[in-house]
């Protein structure tokens, strides 16, 4: 018991469904049904010196912290962010001053704890102002490192984290992890979309052919996927290593690479006018695809998209409908 | 870094040297060492390598950095378009993004 009642003690290690429910979130199942009731939480075995780690109610969120803290003795104050992350829920403003300091209040952390102190991680700052915080409850906010994972070392060097901690980077794998999620993007259309197209497939000078139908289907799918799947796995994975710096044209540079390579194997097209109508539609589709990844960078600006989109959008567009208008035309050839 | 590195010359974030107390909050909370300090005043070192999250602006004590922060993401501003909104990626019950 503690002078504000009894507080639940969580576990720094993570068991099968901790494992289980990050590979889900992952691949987009029950993301937004993932989370933590806000509250404090106890690690270890705190006491009225112990210091205060403050996270958002996204499960993924409160598990790294915790499995952090392992051999730590500590408090964890969960906000509510309605199940998002820390960064986006800062930037949303959901992880914000305001409800920073409802918690701190209705909590009762100052009966909690002697200290007035609370670490939150860095990149909750675009939404809490610590001054603000400061002001309005007494407790001075100190931001953690980055990453969870860099706490222990941020609490040796006395509170304080070095510049790595600080910066955020975005390495193969971090990239990898963010895939899964932009896959499902294109939900049910990723098999209307096929259908149609081997549906129209069967169109030919004579009229309709099931025949051709059968010998179009497989090449059909493999072009179409190939172009959604450059845009959103193989641009994210080799990212920096692509030239230009608009995710739109490095999305193009790889689709092109890889139709290219469908047009040595065959798959491609069988006339001229609809190798190029392929080019057209796989590189419409893979750009934007592309260009979709902006949103889980962790360095575009709001002010750079919109510039990238003011005209990689009309151009994904217009390639698009060019090459649709090809492939039809290129039935009747 | 390099392959980190955004569009150049477009970011909308501004420091006003006068205001600032050399507290260094706004090298503490940039992700992307946009900051650094000379003469005990803020400089900005790096500006294309902001990504303009607005965490230095929202911790600045004497609003000396101005930063017209969001999201840099095109699936949020395309939603802000078919909204007629600012961009936002909506993260409410039952959405999808981040």
């Amino acid at each position: 018991m503690t002078q504000i009642g009894a507080i639940p003690h969580v576990a720094t290690r993570w068991d099968f469904y901790d494992r289980w429910g990050a590979v889900k979130v992952r691949w987009y199942l029950g993301r937004f049904k993932y989370r933590v009731t806000p509250g404090i939480y106890a690690v270890g075995n705190p006491g009225r010196d112990s210091l205060v780690f403050v996270t958002g109610n996204y499960k993924l969120s409160f598990d790294h912290l915790r499995r952090a803290l392992k051999g730590i003795d500590g408090w964890i104050l969960v906000i509510e962010t309605k199940g998002i992350n820390v960064w986006c829920a800062a930037g949303k403003g959901t992880f914000g001053t305001k409800e920073v300091v409802r918690r701190i209040r209705i909590h009762h952390l100052d009966q909690l704890v002697d200290h007035r102190k609370i670490i939150l991680p860095q990149l909750s700052a675009a939404g809490v102002a610590a001054h603000d915080v400061k002001k309005m409850t007494g407790f001075t906010v100190i931001y953690g490192p980055v990453l969870a994972e860099d706490i222990r070392a941020f609490l040796n060097a006395g509170l304080k984290a070095t510049d790595d901690m600080r910066k955020i980077t975005f390495p193969f794998v971090e990239r990898l992890k963010l895939i899964p999620v932009d896959l499902f993007y294109g939900k049910y259309y990723l098999l209307i979309v096929p259908m149609v197209f081997i549906i129209l497939s069967g169109l030919n000078r004579s009229g309709y052919s099931l025949d051709l139908v059968f010998e179009n289907a497989g090449r059909t799918a493999v072009n179409l996927f190939s172009g959604y799947l450059a845009g959103c796995v193989l641009t994210p994975a080799i990212l920096p290593w692509i030239p230009f710096r608009r995710f739109s044209a490095k999305g193009l540079v790889t689709v092109w690479l890889v139709a290219i390579l469908l047009l040595f194997a065959g798959t491609l097209g069988r006339t001229l006018v609809e190798n190029i109508s392929w080019f057209l539609m796989m590189g419409g589709l893979s750009s934007f695809m592309a260009m979709n990844f902006t949103g889980s960078s962790t360095f575009t600006s709001l002010s750079g998209v919109q510039k990238e989109m003011k005209t990689a959008l009309p151009v994904q567009i217009a390639m698009a409908a060019l090459g649709i208008i090809g492939w039809i035309i290129a039935r009747f050839l | 870094m390099n392959g980190f590195v955004y569009l150049t010359d477009v970011v909308t974030l501004e420091l006003d040297a006068a205001k600032c107390n050399g507290c260094r909050m706004c090298m503490v909370v940039c992700p992307h060492d946009v900051f650094g300090i000379e003469a005990k005043k803020a400089v900005i070192l790096h500006r294309d390598f902001c990504m303009e999250c607005g965490a230095c602006a929202k911790n600045c004590s004497e609003g000396a950095i101005t930063v017209k922060s969001g999201v840099g993401c095109a699936a949020g501003i395309i939603n802000g378009l078919l909204r007629g909104t600012e961009p936002t990626c909506d993260c409410g019950e039952g959405s999808n993004c981040c």
